[in-house]
């Protein structure tokens, strides 16, 4: 793996003294037990047989099998929930980022008025609960529906829109240090070539920020699918995400613990592989937008 | 001017752009460029901006007018009909000798206690990694891509997978708790009852302190090398390398860090709603379920709402002062 950090901030070549390797030692293996713990069960429980997941745990499976694998499409319909999450969450992203590159693009290049009270306007509203628009939303979404016969409410529309502003103020706020980064020369000298400015953003930002858009995709892509709030109540039989899916295995009579164990893993392999794929750049992306 | 040359010739622009300019089409073009240019920024704007007042913002001012309401179930439809109730809605929120502001209270206290020490921790344990992996050594890239699964996993699959590990008769941690270290005379149940803190506690910051790692290591790229090599040369051990360069040096780092950890960790839903489903025992019964739970098991949106604007005013007083105090703090160093 290429390594990010660290060429700057090595510490002296002096050697370290054996307390400070021991504790260092010590913390990070009880670190990595807890963080792994989970992952463990996971992985463990989903090749177990109902039995073995019913009964006392056991750290070692008494037999493999993958039957949870197969039985959990049928149990719910996890396929579906699988569609719409990729629906919601794509969309979702790609909207953010477009949005997100056009907006910090005039925050980055522009001197307008209002540009400060944007700013922080924008990243004000990460700091409100939830929960405080939740309510009115939804009924601005049934309102609009009832008004329009637009369905917002229980559509994967209504949340699209919603998990695209979700992303959208972290996303700006990392892309308006990204494209701060990049010498204004080169966007200058592109407008010479005979471009204007939305050339100049597509064919000289665009490319040179790269890693930045793909640290912020990610970012929008996973804010989306983990949303359990606004999924819980904006979502019905047809457009339910896995957020809320997921939990029809534990409504059941019987627990499937095999299956959930199963179903979490599924759900859970496209966004970690992406994320840790990817995750270089998150860190550049943070350093270059967050951190300052 | 460069500018209004460009322009002219830029046809790939967006639909809006070019609708903008047809008012001032029998304008000159060096008129037309100027408009353009000072109005591009906005245009730009514009996507995000609609989307902000769509979603966030007007929905807060709306939430603010029903905070006034007596918006129950038949005005649904028709909330802007409900009649006014003037502060009776503040008032059964604060009314503490009352079920309802008693319950309130209690759980604005619960998530008080709660945030103070998941941030704590997640502080904590995030800048112990950072600074424990600052330096190379064998193994540290394999251990900063495993420290970030928490961080990466959807929290409905990693929080289910706690619900399992916390479950009494087949669960892990009961498992190795009561049967191999023979703690405790039954197995502990660890959703209901005051346990429920503790394991909402323990799951929030294992989903939690990978963000704090992960800035703090952002953090720790800006500091120079210099500083330590100066530092060693003057005979700084390690431990005092990091008390004097390493720590301080985060400190602009930590105090967003802080502020964001809070916010997010009192705001939380997802992680107790999956963790304990609708009703949350009354140890772990967080502001954000607490509010859900008594708007939508009701319907009475108004006495919801006046609570969110509760915790809104709440949340932006502790933001002002903690900004406020940090910042003096701030000054006054680069001042002494």
């Amino acid at each position: 793996m290429p390594d990010t950090s660290g060429r700057r901030a090595v510490r002296s070549p002096m050697a370290a003294p054996p307390s400070f390797l021991w504790i260092r030692r010590i913390f990070l293996t009880v670190l990595t037990v807890f963080v792994l713990l989970p992952v463990y069960v996971m992985l463990s429980s989903s090749l177990k047989p109902l039995e073995d997941v019913s009964g006392k745990f056991q750290w070692i499976p008494s037999g493999l099998t993958l039957r949870p694998y197969a039985d959990i499409w049928e149990t719910v319909p996890l396929a579906d929930y699988f569609v719409n999450s990729l629906i919601v969450s794509g969309a979702a992203t790609v909207c953010s980022v477009v949005i997100a590159v056009f907006a910090a693009y005039a925050v980055s290049r522009y001197d307008f008025r209002g540009k400060r009270v944007f700013t922080v306007t924008v990243l004000s509203t990460q700091m409100f609960p939830g929960i405080l628009f939740l309510l009115p939303l939804f009924l601005i979404y049934v309102n609009i529906g009832s008004a329009t016969g637009i369905a917002l409410f229980g559509s994967r529309g209504g949340l699209i829109l919603t998990y695209l502003t979700f992303s959208l103020p972290f996303s700006i706020w990392m892309l308006i240090g990204y494209f701060d980064s990049i010498p204004r020369d080169l966007d200058e000298a592109a407008k010479v070539d005979g471009c204007g400015p939305i050339g100049a953003l597509f064919r000289v930002i665009v490319p040179a920020a790269v890693p930045g858009i793909v640290a912020v995709a990610v970012y929008a892509f996973m804010t989306a699918w983990g949303e359990v709030l606004f999924a819980s109540v904006m979502t019905n039989e047809t457009t339910r995400t896995l957020a809320v899916g997921l939990q029809g295995y534990s409504t059941l009579n019987d627990v499937y613990w095999n299956q959930i164990m199963a179903a979490s893993l599924v759900v859970s392999v496209p966004v970690v592989a992406g994320f840790l794929l990817l995750q270089r750049y998150l860190v550049a992306g943070l350093t270059a937008g967050a951190v300052k | 001017m460069t500018l209004t040359a460009v322009s002219r010739r830029d046809r790939s622009g967006p639909g809006t752009k070019r609708r903008q300019d047809r008012p001032g089409a029998q304008r000159t073009t060096r008129r037309s460029g100027r408009l353009r240019r000072i109005s591009l920024p906005y245009l730009l704007l514009l996507p995000a901006l609609l989307l902000e007042l769509l979603v966030h913002l007007v929905p807060m001012l709306m939430g603010i007018v029903m905070s006034f309401k007596e918006l129950t179930q038949f005005y649904l439809s028709t909330w802007s009909k409900a009649p006014w109730a003037g502060l009776d809605n503040f008032r059964v929120a604060v009314d503490f000798d009352a079920p309802i502001g008693e319950a309130l209270l209690k759980s604005f206290l619960t998530t008080c206690l709660f945030t103070v020490c998941s941030v704590g921790l997640c502080w904590l344990i995030g800048t112990a990694a950072a600074v424990f992996l600052q330096e190379r050594f064998r193994g540290r890239g394999l251990l900063r891509t495993l420290f970030l699964v928490p961080y990466a996993l959807p929290v409905y699959a990693a929080v289910i997978t706690w619900v399992f590990m916390f479950q009494r008769d087949n669960g892990l941690v009961n498992h190795v708790l009561h049967d191999q270290l023979g703690i405790g005379d039954s197995p502990a149940f660890w959703l209901v009852g005051d346990n429920a803190f503790w394991a909402l506690l323990t799951v929030s910051v294992w989903k939690g302190w990978p963000f704090a790692f992960l800035t703090l290591m952002a953090g720790l790229q800006n500091i120079p090398r210099d500083l330590y090599e100066a530092a060693a040369l003057d005979g700084a051990g390690v431990w005092k390398q990091i008390r004097h360069i390493t720590l301080p040096s985060l400190r602009p780092v930590n105090q967003v860090l802080v502020l964001v950890l809070f916010l997010w960790t009192f705001n939380d839903f997802n992680t107790p709603f999956v963790l304990f489903g609708k009703a949350a025992p009354e140890s772990a019964d967080l502001i954000s379920l607490h509010i859900y739970q008594s708007s939508f098991q009701t319907w009475n949106f108004g006495t919801g709402s006046a609570m969110s604007v509760l915790l809104l005013l709440f949340l932006l007083v502790v933001t002002g002062v903690y900004l406020l105090v940090t910042s003096r703090g701030k000054k006054a160093k680069a001042r002494a």
